[in-house]
């Protein structure tokens, strides 16, 4: 009895700030707005889905890229980073956590400069006499920009998953005769899994969802799902009814990966890589 | 360890925010603590009203601010100011309603649009006598044919800027510069869809305002074929891809340039010979809005000497307004591209309002181009 009181602001927020736009997005998506100004039930918005279809494998393709690199910078890191102790280790999780304190849109457009046909790199690069690269407006600008803005979701998941696994374990492996290679494939790399598919998560779905980064890294020109979706709102092609059935769609996509990998996580240990 | 959860709990949650955050880079709200008493009045010309405050929404980089403080000290009246960046993301946010924006300054085309659609309220011109002082050539435009809806905040010609030390001189004159494939990576296009379409119609040799659907789906493979050699689609990003080297060749207003001119000397600008967009931004009240006296008063304001002078020296486009034109050095005012004579006028070509169902191809067409794919 008590529990539900608790949880009714919960409840409450989760219906008005999730539910209630998820029911407007429905039914945006299954709307139309005749001439007259009165709206039907159609169809119409999914039918051309099939145009967008490489924006949507685009979209999957370079936030999987950007997953994938998340995971293998961002493993290693949050691997060392439990086994340190004290001072080291904080800092460190400061040192992680410190760009999140700045704003993103600031962030990503610091890497503009950065990347910029002059900007900081080119000339330095210049000036000692190497050729200049031309990374800004590339999907590699891109997926650098998602990898910078989301990193730090993949390290801290993985990280106090490793630090949560009971050293007992461990010390039980190494007495039975593991190596440390060992130990890391057969014990602590399952054990950490949880924490590695929480970060695909929280890696993934803000990445394929992502305009702002497309935008001032990608110069417009390889539209992503987010991009696509925000012109019908925001953008130059006012269309509410396809950009919320193209949302719909990227929602039901998304939900079926997740499905499918949790799937994955939940079989546990050596089915999994190596 | 519950510490760390609580962080990263946090951290997702501040991801969803971000993830759900609307491109608010152009949206900075000007708020100032003057609250003025309405006496220090020097201009004359203001009108009086009892406080309040007035919900402006106009283009970035299109104001003095002072201007504003000025307009909060002499009337008493609070500015809440917001940016948007082209007139397609000002009609996007607006359209749903639920906004309660009192001024607006949309181009000539999207005024059309939103007359046609309902969405302004008539002005009250007793409240607004400093129109007087606008150039009788801007009064009843064809976009709002008997002047009721709107006053002229500026206007000015569309043209091609280019970086003088990347470009060579006999490739210039025409929007086929665009497309020049010798400057491939170069190349910035202008990103809202009436001025990208406008300039691919105008290349072929159509009228900006063709209702032709042939025509217009030719531009937009026009346009297609113009995305591989292009390094990006940008508004007012324009300015750090001029004044910076970073690309040779953009398109955008002839004020503009002039502004990226003072930051680098070797840009140039001309006005292609198959002939550009002549546009008007004006000052308009949206129906319902909560402060219409207010939006007045800050509307008059605008048309005043003073602020006038001062926007127009900040943001060099041409101004409406006669007596400022008067007061501007001569060099300014006898400019061609910025008060251009017959000649160059017989090249321009104003946006006009569109019908809907064009309306709607061009925002397919747009979604076409923007979505197709460059490898």
């Amino acid at each position: 009895m008590r529990n539900k009181w608790i949880a009714a602001p919960y409840v409450g927020w989760m219906a008005v700030f999730v539910v209630a736009p998820l029911i407007v997005v429905l039914v945006y998506a299954l709307t139309r707005e005749a001439p007259d100004g009165s709206w039907y039930l159609t169809a119409e918005n999914f039918a051309g889905m099939a145009g967008y279809a490489a924006v949507f494998a685009r979209s999957f393709l370079l936030a999987g890229i950007a997953t994938v690199v998340c995971i293998l910078l961002g493993y290693p890191m949050a691997y060392f980073l439990s086994r340190e102790r004290g001072r080291l280790r904080s800092m460190a999780t400061m040192l992680i956590m410190l760009p999140m304190w700045m704003n993103f849109l600031l962030r990503t457009y610091s890497w503009v400069f950065l990347l910029e046909r002059n900007g900081f790199f080119n000339t330095l690069l210049s000036s000692i006499g190497l050729p200049k690269l031309d990374i800004i407006n590339t999907s590699g600008a891109v997926v650098l920009g998602m990898v910078y803005n989301f990193l730090p979701f993949m390290v801290l998941p993985i990280f106090s998953v490793i630090t949560k696994i009971d050293n007992r374990v461990i010390e039980a492996a190494q007495d039975l005769g593991a190596g440390s290679f060992q130990v890391f494939r057969r014990v602590i790399f399952p054990l950490s899994l949880p924490g590695v598919l929480s970060g695909v998560t929280m890696v993934f779905i803000p990445s394929v969802s992502t305009f702002v980064i497309s935008r001032l890294l990608g110069g417009g020109k390889s539209l992503l799902l987010g991009d696509l979706i925000e012109m019908q709102f925001l953008g130059a092609a006012y269309n509410p009814h396809l950009g919320s059935a193209i949302s719909l769609v990227m929602m039901v996509i998304v939900l079926v990966c997740m499905g499918i990998m949790n799937r994955f996580g939940e079989g546990e240990g050596e089915a999994v890589l190596l | 360890m519950k510490k760390t959860l609580a962080l990263i709990l946090s951290l997702a949650m501040a991801a969803s925010l971000l993830s759900g955050c609307v491109s608010s880079r152009e949206e900075n709200t000007f708020t100032s603590d003057t609250s003025g008493n309405g006496t220090g009045d020097t201009s004359g010309e203001v009108q009086q009203t009892s406080g309040g405050e007035v919900n402006v929404y106009n283009w970035g980089e299109y104001i003095d601010e002072s201007v504003l403080e000025d307009f909060e000290e002499a009337t008493g009246i609070k500015v809440n100011y917001q940016m948007y960046d082209s007139n397609e993301t000002m009609y996007g946010k607006i359209a749903p309603g639920g906004t309660d924006y009192d001024v607006v300054i949309p181009s000539d085309y999207m005024i059309a649009r939103m007359i046609e659609e309902d969405m302004l309220e008539p002005l009250n011109f007793d409240n607004i006598p400093n129109f007087a002082d606008i150039d009788p050539e801007l009064k009843n435009p064809e976009y709002d044919p008997e002047n009721l809806y709107s006053v002229p905040y500026m206007w000015g010609l569309m043209g091609v800027i280019y970086n003088t030390t990347m470009v060579d001189e006999e490739d210039l004159g025409s929007w086929d510069l665009l497309w020049n494939e010798k400057y491939a990576d170069d190349i910035v296009m202008i990103d809202n869809s009436r001025d990208a379409i406008g300039i691919a119609l105008k290349r072929l040799g159509h009228s900006y305002n063709t209702t032709d659907t042939a025509q217009i789906t030719e531009a937009v493979d026009t346009l297609i074929a113009q995305k591989p050699i292009l390094q990006g689609y940008v508004m007012d990003e324009v300015f750090g891809k001029m004044e910076g080297g970073n690309a040779a060749i953009g398109t955008y207003y002839y004020g503009d340039y002039l502004t990226m001119l003072e930051n680098n000397p070797d840009l140039g600008f001309y006005i292609p010979e198959e002939g550009t967009n002549i546009y008007v931004d004006a000052m308009c009240i949206l129906k319902g809005a909560p402060n219409k006296e207010n939006a007045e008063a800050f509307i008059n304001y605008m048309c005043s000497t003073e602020a006038g002078l001062k926007n127009c020296e900040e943001i060099w486009y041409s101004t409406p307004l006669m007596s400022v034109r008067e007061e501007l050095d001569p060099e300014v005012s006898s400019d061609p591209y910025a008060y251009p004579d017959e000649a160059i006028m017989a090249q321009c070509e104003s946006y006009a309002g569109l019908p809907q169902n064009i309306l709607d191809l061009y925002d397919s067409e747009w979604t076409r181009l923007k979505s197709a794919s460059v490898d």
